[in-house]
């Protein structure tokens, strides 16, 4: 069955100013639906073609002739999660079970996010920086272009996209400023946790 | 000085020969470059100089900002290595291997940023058209002739998934091949030579074109100096083309 683009669960101008409503339409309108469009072409009458999102993401992950499967499943994957984890009026510390666990693992809340904003200001050119569960670990990481942490057996419960076109329009070269937003201002904790049950269940 | 009121003082300049003189006073990237081998030479012309088709803005950022962090985090990597300083950085790029390994990745990225930037300042500036001479019988020879080069080129752009880079390599012996590098990968770091190439980076082109690179691809041919191209063309025949 074709994949399809899901519907923002918020308006295109909830998120300004820190993420403004063109930036959104073309990110979500633009880039993401091509993702979409070119992942159904690509994987249509293949054997991939059944599978789900997350089987097609990790077997294109091991075959260097399917790059261009991989290429816009993990795309399509990363901008479901990018999308669910925002929201307005969003950001700063979370609470309940997922502050344990991050203080837990990381020794406590900022030092999480010095790793999460590190992580993206060093992925070199475009990708992503996430954070995931690892066995029963969270864990910081980060990957270049449309990769993400499935391919490694972990499973990202936040990531922020940390391609130009993420930022570009709002931020110009300052991907700093814009990694402090998103953790300050935009990320739905509240989401978040939500992925971790998940992702722990 | 804001980006509004430097754009007016530019176009006032444009032409007049005083951009990139110093006249303008010091632009903060420079002021804040660390101090290192490695310089960030000023655009060779004014940043509208590319309008409509690369707009000032962009110019602007791209070389004063993007430009300048590669060449500042090029000179923190080897600050530390006395004997990379002294190295020209076409030589550096053609031995990664022999880099130390705490900076080889440093230098990678912002070795190959400050050498690909270098090159392509220098490729624009000009008003497109078509090359001539010998540069364009080696295309008919080595790449199926002008336009379906250009369109090869274009596809090689677009097909770079991510952030990246589309070159023409030439051989010592004037024969030109395309090919494509992710991140600021070059072809110099496989010891080849570079005679032009395009800058696929979304900051190359996302204020004007945005989610459009085939059009910043297309429109990117009105502003190539075939002079220069051609000039460069002589160089790597003549054994002296570096960067």
């Amino acid at each position: 069955m074709a994949f399809t683009l899901p519907e923002l669960p918020y308006a295109h101008d909830a998120l300004a100013p820190y993420m403004g409503e063109e930036t959104l339409q073309l990110h979500h309108g633009k880039h993401h639906q091509t993702y979409v469009t070119n992942l159904n072409n690509l994987i249509a009458g293949t054997d991939l073609e059944n599978k789900s999102l997350e089987e097609i993401v990790v077997i294109s992950s091991k075959d260097p002739t399917k790059a261009g499967i991989f290429n816009n499943a993990g795309q399509h994957w990363n901008h479901n999660l990018f999308w669910r984890t925002m929201k307005k009026g969003g950001g700063g510390k979370p609470g309940g079970e997922l502050l344990k666990r991050i203080e837990h693992d990381f020794g406590g809340y900022e030092t999480f996010a010095e790793q999460f904003k590190q992580a993206g200001v060093t992925q070199f050119g475009s990708g992503w920086a996430w954070l995931s569960l690892d066995g029963d670990k969270l864990k910081v990481s980060k990957t270049p272009n449309g990769s993400n942490p499935l391919v490694d057996g972990a499973t990202p419960i936040l990531g922020v996209d940390v391609w130009e076109h993420a930022y570009y329009l709002d931020y110009r070269n300052r991907r700093p400023d814009y990694l402090a937003a998103f953790l300050n201002h935009l990320v739905d904790w509240e989401a978040v946790e939500a992925e971790l049950a998940k992702a722990s269940a | 000085m804001t980006m509004l009121t430097r754009r007016f003082a530019l176009a006032g300049l444009a032409g007049t020969g005083l951009i990139g003189t110093g006249l303008l006073g010091r632009r903060p990237a420079f002021a804040q470059a660390a101090e290192g081998p490695f310089k960030l030479e000023p655009l060779p012309y004014s940043y509208d100089q590319n309008e409509p088709h690369i707009d000032a803005q962009t110019m602007e950022l791209h070389h004063d900002k993007h430009h300048a962090s590669y060449v500042e985090k090029l000179n923190q990597a080897v600050s530390g290595h006395g004997e990379l300083a002294s190295q020209p950085l076409h030589e550096i790029l053609a031995k990664l291997d022999s880099v130390p390994e705490d900076v080889r990745k440093a230098v990678r990225n912002n070795g190959g940023g400050h050498a690909n930037h270098t090159m392509f300042w220098q490729v624009m500036g000009g008003s497109g058209g078509a090359p001539s001479g010998e540069l364009a019988e080696a295309i008919d020879r080595d790449l199926g002739g002008f336009e379906a080069f250009k369109t090869a080129f274009n596809q090689a752009g677009a097909d770079q998934f991510g952030s990246g880079w589309v070159f023409v390599t030439v051989t010592g012996d004037g024969a030109l091949a395309l090919t494509s590098r992710p991140n600021q990968d070059t072809p110099l770091m496989d010891g080849q030579m570079v005679l032009f190439g395009n800058d696929v980076w979304e900051h190359a082109y996302y204020l004007k074109y945005q989610n459009r690179r085939a059009a910043y691809l297309e429109a990117w041919w009105n502003v190539v100096n075939w002079e220069v191209v051609a000039q460069r063309y002589a160089a790597a025949k003549a054994g002296t083309l570096t960067i």
